[in-house]
């Protein structure tokens, strides 16, 4: 079943193109790894997916409704889907309770007794249910990116964006972090992540697409693109990151 | 120079001074906070011709000095009003509490700008990740955060309101240094009697920055990393 299609599409800032016609088809519980140099527009597809960039061409459907048209009503649509930033976004001025607790009671009007139940039993799954009174301020990196998951899996979404989740953390957190996405994936998430993580890559995903200048150049099973890549840009870059790794 | 008999002869009027003084400027800065917020809202909107009011307001207002804002709102406008409405007039005290709600609202309208500015755009597409409306972001992410960031010059701007009010003894209002040249006018006693209004200023703006200052404090606690 198709959980999330994106066709043809086209993104620009000004003058700039950084999305030159993407295809991408994500079936449900599939893991999708994005890898490819700065700048290739990985960051850019993923908000493209749950519109907080809006397309300048092509569609965007995700559980058959389609984020890209205009008159969709984003609000509903992206409770569906869950997204984990970079920099964590957890709101500083609230408790980890009230970052999970927030959503779920002011869009989904779930009864703050419930809201409050959810958010236990997802921090006891990231392992943090310690941590439900603390600010953001409080915990270390590792910890505000668990939290930041937890808080996006309390509006139940069938989806989860992740854009580079480890990139920001000091080497020692970034396992804590692998470990709860390796658990999403394994109980069956339709996952998107944008990684720098080979290793992760390779283990986890069911499939692997490298982009490069706005165009997806080449995608394949893990084995196919670290083990026999086909793109002389594909090769160039995984022998860099190796290089640099 | 003898502040003793100065104190005993002046404090009636001086308090009564001060207590128009204290009035008009929280009064002022109340509705500046109101008028003011509704400006940054206009400037922050997409309708271009909000925008377009809101900036010609700020940058008038900005750009005349208040005394003259305070003889346009007392004489000027009154005797505009007159040639429909004969006999009109305001008091001293709604034209000087109009003039400084205006002026302040100016001021207080950037400070709110800059406040919601200076709220991590990451903040707002966590929200609006999670499924909030635009508003909703607003109200529980946004004004949050920017009222935390604003405290401070919101303060420096009550504390500029309270000094400016003192202007406004120039078009008769009956605050503290008007009531002080009032006094100084029957005795001569200038040193002693500018010297205690000063003193007055100062302690009441002392008392608004020692609350500031507890409020700010409670309101950091979430950033003390303990
Ligand atoms: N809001 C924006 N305005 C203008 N340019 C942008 C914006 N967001 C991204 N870009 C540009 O688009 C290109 C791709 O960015 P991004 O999608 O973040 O790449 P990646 O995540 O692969 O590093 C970059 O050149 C970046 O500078
Ligand atoms: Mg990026």
């Amino acid at each position: 079943m198709t959980k999330i299609l994106v066709e043809a599409v086209r993104k620009r800032f000004g003058d700039l193109e950084v999305l030159r016609g993407i295809d991408l088809s994500v079936d449900a519980g599939e893991v999708i790894c994005i890898i490819g140099p700065s700048g290739s527009g990985k960051s850019t597809l993923l908000r493209c997916v749950n519109q907080l960039e809006r397309v300048t061409a092509g569609r965007v459907v995700v559980d058959d409704i389609v984020m890209s048209d205009p008159k969709c009503d984003l609000n509903a649509a992206r409770q569906h889907l869950g997204m984990v930033f970079q920099g964590f976004n957890l709101f500083s001025h609230l408790t980890v309770r009230r970052n999970l607790t927030l959503a779920p009671m002011d869009v989904k009007k779930l009864p703050q007794a419930d809201a409050e139940a959810l958010a236990v039993e997802l921090l006891t799954r990231v392992g943090l249910v310690d941590k439900i009174d603390a600010y953001p301020r409080q915990l270390s990196g590792g910890q505000k990116q668990r939290v930041a998951i937890a808080r996006a899996l309390a509006m139940q979404p069938d989806v989860m964006l992740f854009d580079e989740p480890t990139s920001a953390l000091d080497p020692e957190m970034v396992g804590e972090v692998l470990t709860v996405m390796r658990q999403l994936a394994a109980d069956g998430m339709t996952m998107l992540v944008v990684t720098h993580e080979m290793g992760f890559a390779r283990e986890v995903a069911d499939r692997v697409i490298f982009m490069d200048d706005g165009v997806i150049v080449e995608q394949g099973r893990p084995s196919e693109i670290f083990g026999n890549p086909k793109e002389p840009r594909t090769q160039d870059f995984l022998r860099r990151v190796s290089q640099a790794g | 120079m003898d502040f003793g008999a100065t104190i005993q002869g002046s404090w009636q009027l001086l308090l009564q001074g001060l207590w128009a003084t204290v009035l008009v400027s929280v009064l002022a800065i109340g509705a500046g906070i109101v008028v003011g917020f509704v400006l940054c809202l206009m400037i922050l909107s997409k309708f271009r011709v909000l925008r377009a009011l809101a900036g010609v307001y700020v940058w008038v207002i900005r750009g005349t000095p208040m005394l003259v804002q305070a003889f346009i709102v007392y004489f000027g406008v009154p005797q505009l009003v007159r040639l429909i409405v004969p006999g009109f007039t305001i008091s001293t005290f709604v034209a000087g509490g109009i003039t400084l709600t205006v002026n302040a609202s100016a001021y207080l309208s950037e400070i709110f700008r800059s406040g919601i500015n200076a709220v991590d755009p990451g903040q707002v597409e966590a929200a609006r990740s999670l499924g909030l409306s635009g508003s909703r972001t607003m109200a529980r992410i946004i004004l949050p955060q920017a009222v935390r960031i604003t405290i401070p010059s919101l303060v420096n701007q009550f504390i500029i309101t309270i000094k400016d009010s003192s202007l406004l003894s120039v078009i008769g209002m009956a605050e503290l240094v008007n009531k002080a040249r009032v006094y100084v006018g029957a005795t001569y006693n200038y040193f002693a009697t500018y010297i205690l209004v000063a003193v007055l200023y100062l302690a009441v703006i002392s008392v608004l920055m020692v609350v500031s200052r507890r409020v700010e404090r409670r309101l950091n606690r979430d950033k003390d990393s303990r």
